[in-house]
């Protein structure tokens, strides 16, 4: 069996009409409980976060960034797994969920400072305003064994599992297929369900890891790796933001219901480069790009929309609203400045360290040392 | 003021003890903990008194243990961490070197890291291969760690409860051929700063400086040279990150000579870093070149030749003669 046939859930078909699969039925009352506004905002998400993207890409292109991951073509799994997770929900992003980040309070720009080269991490996850979201990492799989801890001390504290789903909290976290492969994945995956940590493991899977094909990183549908740590797992259309929405939605508040773990494997398909140091047409066809454009997740949803008699005008302003959030980005973005010298030495260490006071201050004297008190 | 006299694997149990006491967010973790007690039985009796969740048996995955520590720091707890052997903290370097040590920073401050890694470490207990390494080096290039070593038993019970105060992570590294040496512990004593080091024993001639088991075959090598009528000064250097140079370069100063022992391999080691130091900082007040007595630059190896791996006091007095030679 290849990754793709395996069982999933699909509430809409790749043309956007309502045709919920066989495995979808029981989430089927989570999607006909929405609104018309959540509906929307499912979409202008999507629009916005793509917009903020592309304008991203451009911004590296230009020079203005070093590197910037885009995240074109999985907005749906970010955007339905981000607006499934409560408001008191914890998650832990690895470098690519600019939708999550964003709906989560996140500022784009701040994620634009690591890739400019200002911050190594950009926004502080203990501020309220960023939805309690963790920093970006870049080492594949880690922020998993951070999120199965951070998991285990809600349970330890008995902040979740208390039968009160506005009060108990969870754990989302966010890895792909590359990451998949890794021992930290693996660990992670042995704690939570060691523990019954309130953790939803959210991969996604884009099929490539840089050049690397997902059937170089596990000869079975990843979804199926679950059930060996004892961790149910569900198969969704990470093109479907519906799909994707209801999906995470029940297994998180299983898992915070004190049910232990969950995991979702989001099928979905980075469209463009893994970053914009790599050139895909160098590993892949344009045939499979072309077939994935047909299941575009932001048509999808629009072509569902229309079907549903959406006016013409929410579409306008919502591409209008996202002109302006990548011009926002663009403006903002090029104005940003590098730090102060002393963020070399300021953060090492929570307490005082002689060996930082020392080198600070060799550097400060040796560039006073200069003529005018600066090279 | 209570003294006791207790082994040094008793003075860590009752420092975690009252360190677990003294704050309900420390929990301990790691392999073997628990029912157990640790394979050296550092831990015993504790999850007995304060339960499996503040005790964790965790799965044999040291990544694992460390990662998850990390996001239950993150989640407000103060995590202790037991590596069952030294050569056992590899598979965990990952979260320790490119996680663990560089959160704080990465967060601009805004998140401590409060994580202690106990390592027991060394040689001289006849075990097999992976059991008996020296990994210091590896921690003192990180930046973001600290890196301490107690020698005696009260040093071992003040410091395991300074580390576990300490804001920012610990590689704590228990010298595990001296577990079982005794020493009296003063339980209401105010304790040394975690970081300074330590003036063991006076002596004019030559100044010899370690850290951890080698201390006690410093003093071993000063009694020995005493006899011959050359007076050895002892420094435990106690703190291998940051280091407290000023006993150091005070000693150094008074001797004009150093030499520095350790068990781990002399490349580019803890002992090579704190030669090159008292070099720089007291270069005119030197008779004779910093030597340093070490582990050969190898694999540590197989048990029945560790005798002749590890520097003894007749390699620290041999030093000590060369030294004097200059």
């Amino acid at each position: 069996m290849t990754p793709i046939e395996a069982p999933l859930v699909r509430v809409l078909a790749d043309d956007g009409s309502y045709a919920p699969s066989a495995d979808a039925e029981r989430y089927l009352p989570l999607i006909d409980a929405l609104t018309d506004a959540e509906l929307e905002q499912f979409y202008r998400d999507m629009v916005v976060i793509r917009a903020i993207d592309t304008q991203a890409t451009n911004l590296q292109r230009q020079g203005q960034l070093a590197l910037w991951p885009p995240s074109r073509g999985q907005e749906a799994a970010q955007v339905g797994s981000a607006r499934a997770a409560r408001a008191h929900d914890t998650l832990f992003p690895s470098y690519r969920e600019h939708a999550v980040t964003r709906i989560r309070g996140v500022d784009p720009v701040d994620i634009l400072k690591v890739m400019r080269g200002t911050s190594h991490g950009g926004w502080n996850p203990t501020d309220p305003q960023n939805g309690n979201t963790r920093i970006y990492t870049l080492v594949l799989g880690s922020q998993t064994l951070h999120a199965a801890g951070y998991a285990m001390g809600l349970a330890f504290d008995g902040r979740t599992g208390t039968g009160d789903p506005e009060r108990d909290e969870a754990v989302v976290v966010y890895y792909g297929d590359g990451a998949s492969s890794q021992g930290d994945v693996h660990e992670a995956m042995v704690f939570a369900a060691s523990y019954d940590a309130p953790v939803l493991f959210f991969l996604q899977n884009n099929h490539w890891a840089i050049s690397v094909p997902v059937e170089t990183q596990s000869k079975v549908p990843l979804v199926s790796r679950g059930a060996g740590y004892g961790i149910p797992s569900v198969r969704v259309d990470g093109n479907d933001v519906l799909a994707s929405y209801a999906v995470s939605r029940t297994l998180l508040d299983e898992a915070r219901s004190g049910l232990g773990p969950r995991a979702v494997e989001a099928v979905t398909y980075r469209m463009g480069a893994h970053t914009t140091s790599d050139d895909p047409t160098k590993y892949r066809g344009s045939d499979e790009e072309q077939r994935w454009a047909q299941r575009d997740p932001i048509a999808r949803m629009r072509a569902f929309l229309e079907g549903r008699g959406a006016p013409a005008s929410l579409f306008q302003e919502t591409d209008a609203e996202a002109a302006d959030a990548a011009e926002d980005l663009r403006s903002r973005a090029i104005t940003l400045t590098s730090p102060e010298r002393s963020l070399i030495f300021d953060h090492v260490y929570s307490d005082p360290h002689p060996l930082m006071a020392e080198q600070k201050t060799w550097l400060n004297d040796y560039e006073a040392s200069f003529e005018g008190g600066a090279r | 003021m209570t003294i006791e006299t207790m082994p040094m694997s008793r003075a860590l149990n009752a420092g975690l003890r009252k360190a677990m006491e003294d704050d309900p967010r420390v929990l301990l973790m790691g392999e073997d903990i628990g029912r157990l007690g640790g394979v050296f039985r550092i831990t015993e009796h504790l999850q007995r008194d304060f339960g499996d969740r503040r005790v964790l048996d965790t799965p044999l995955a040291e990544s694992g243990i460390v990662g998850t520590a990390i996001g239950l720091a993150m989640a407000g707890f103060r995590p202790v961490i037991e590596i069952q052997f030294d050569g056992f903290v590899f598979p965990a370097f990952d979260q320790i070197t490119s996680q663990l040590a560089k959160l704080t920073n990465r967060h601009e401050g805004a998140l401590s890291m409060p994580v202690v890694i106990r390592i027991p470490y060394g040689g001289h207990i006849g075990a097999v291969e992976h059991h008996q390494e020296s990994p210091e080096a590896y921690f003192t290039h990180t930046p973001g760690l600290r890196v301490v070593s107690p020698s005696t038993p009260n040093d071992a019970y003040w410091m395991i409860q300074e580390a576990i105060r300490s804001n920012d992570p610990v590689i704590f590294l228990e010298p595990k051929s001296r577990y079982w040496q005794k020493g009296e512990v003063e339980l209401e004593a105010s304790a040394l700063p975690l970081h300074a080091s330590r003036i063991v024993r006076r002596g004019t001639d030559v100044t010899l400086v370690g850290h951890g088991a080698m201390v006690t075959t410093l003093l071993q090598a000063a009694a020995l040279a005493e006899a011959e009528g050359t007076s050895c000064e002892v420094v435990d250097v106690r703190s291998l990150s940051p280091v407290d140079y000023g006993p150091i370069l005070d000693s150094v100063r008074s001797t004009g000579r150093m030499v520095y022992a350790q068990e781990a391999p002399g490349h580019t080691s803890v002992g090579s870093e704190i030669a090159a130091t008292v070099m720089e900082r007291a270069f005119y007040a030197l008779e004779a070149p910093v030597l340093r007595v070490s582990g050969f630059d190898t694999p540590f190896p197989p048990a029945k030749l560790e005798g002749t791996y590890l520097p003894d006091a007749d390699r620290i007095l041999e030093a000590v003669d060369r030294s004097l030679a200059y």
